[in-house]
C-alpha cells in the first residue's frame, strides 16, 4: 500500500455499470514525511475520504478485495484514512 | 518477496471494514547489502513484526493470502521475520 493525498475528484457519467455509485478521487502518492512526489492515480473511495486527507491506497488486483469492490473493474482503491504516520529512520 | 526493514507505524481509524484489526507498518525495502532501495511502503503485518526488525514482504494479490484471502485488500504484507542480519548471505556473484 502507498500513502497518498487527495487532490481532486473525477466525474464520469458513462462508465462501467459496476462503477455506478462509486466515488472517484484523484490522489498523489506522498512520502512518509508528507512531502509530495510526482504523478497521479485515480482511485475508488471505499471509506468516505475528503480533500487533502492522507489516505492508504491499495493498487493492483488487491483493490478488488476491499469490501464493496467485489467484481468491480478497479486497480486502485482508497481503503483507509491515515491518522498518524510514525517513522523512526 | 523482498527484504525490508520495519521503520515505522501507521494509524488509521477510518478504514475499510475488511482491514479492521490489522496492524499497519512502514517498511523500507533493502538490498542484499542491507542498503535502502526505493521508497517506503505501508504493509499489513501477518507475523507480529516490530520496528527495527528485518523482515520479508510479499507484493501483489498474494499479499492477501495470509488472511481471509478474498476479503483482505492488501498489496503489501509482511510474511516473515529474518532471524538476524547474519542470516542474510551475500553472494559475490551478480544476479
Amino acid at each position: 500500500m502507498i500513502i497518498a493525498r487527495i487532490l481532486g475528484t473525477v466525474v464520469a457519467t458513462q462508465k462501467d455499470e459496476r462503477l455506478s455509485g462509486k466515488k472517484l478521487l484523484i490522489v498523489r502518492p506522498i512520502n512518509v514525511d508528507g512531502s509530495d512526489t510526482t504523478g497521479y492515480v485515480v482511485a475508488v473511495d471505499t471509506v468516505g475520504a475528503g480533500f487533502h486527507e492522507r489516505v492508504l491506497v491499495v493498487a493492483g488486483s488487491s483493490a478488488r478485495l476491499a469490501q464493496g469492490m467485489k467484481d468491480v473493474p478497479v486497480d486502485a482503491a482508497i481503503v483507509g484514512v491515515i491518522d498518524t504516520v510514525d517513522v523512526k529512520q | 518477496m523482498q527484504l525490508a526493514r520495519v521503520i515505522g507505524t501507521v494509524v488509521s481509524t477510518v478504514k475499510n471494514e475488511s482491514l479492521r484489526g490489522r496492524k499497519l507498518l512502514v517498511v523500507q525495502t533493502i538490498d542484499k547489502n542491507l542498503e535502502s532501495i526505493g521508497k517506503p511502503m505501508v504493509a499489513i503485518d501477518a507475523v507480529g513484526a516490530g520496528i527495527g526488525e528485518l523482515v520479508f514482504w510479499c507484493r501483489g494479490k498474494e499479499a492477501s493470502f495470509p488472511f481471509k484471502r478474498e476479503d483482505t485488500p492488501t498489496d503489501c504484507t509482511i510474511v516473515g521475520i529474518v532471524d538476524s542480519e547474519q542470516h542474510v548471505t551475500r553472494s559475490e556473484f551478480k544476479l
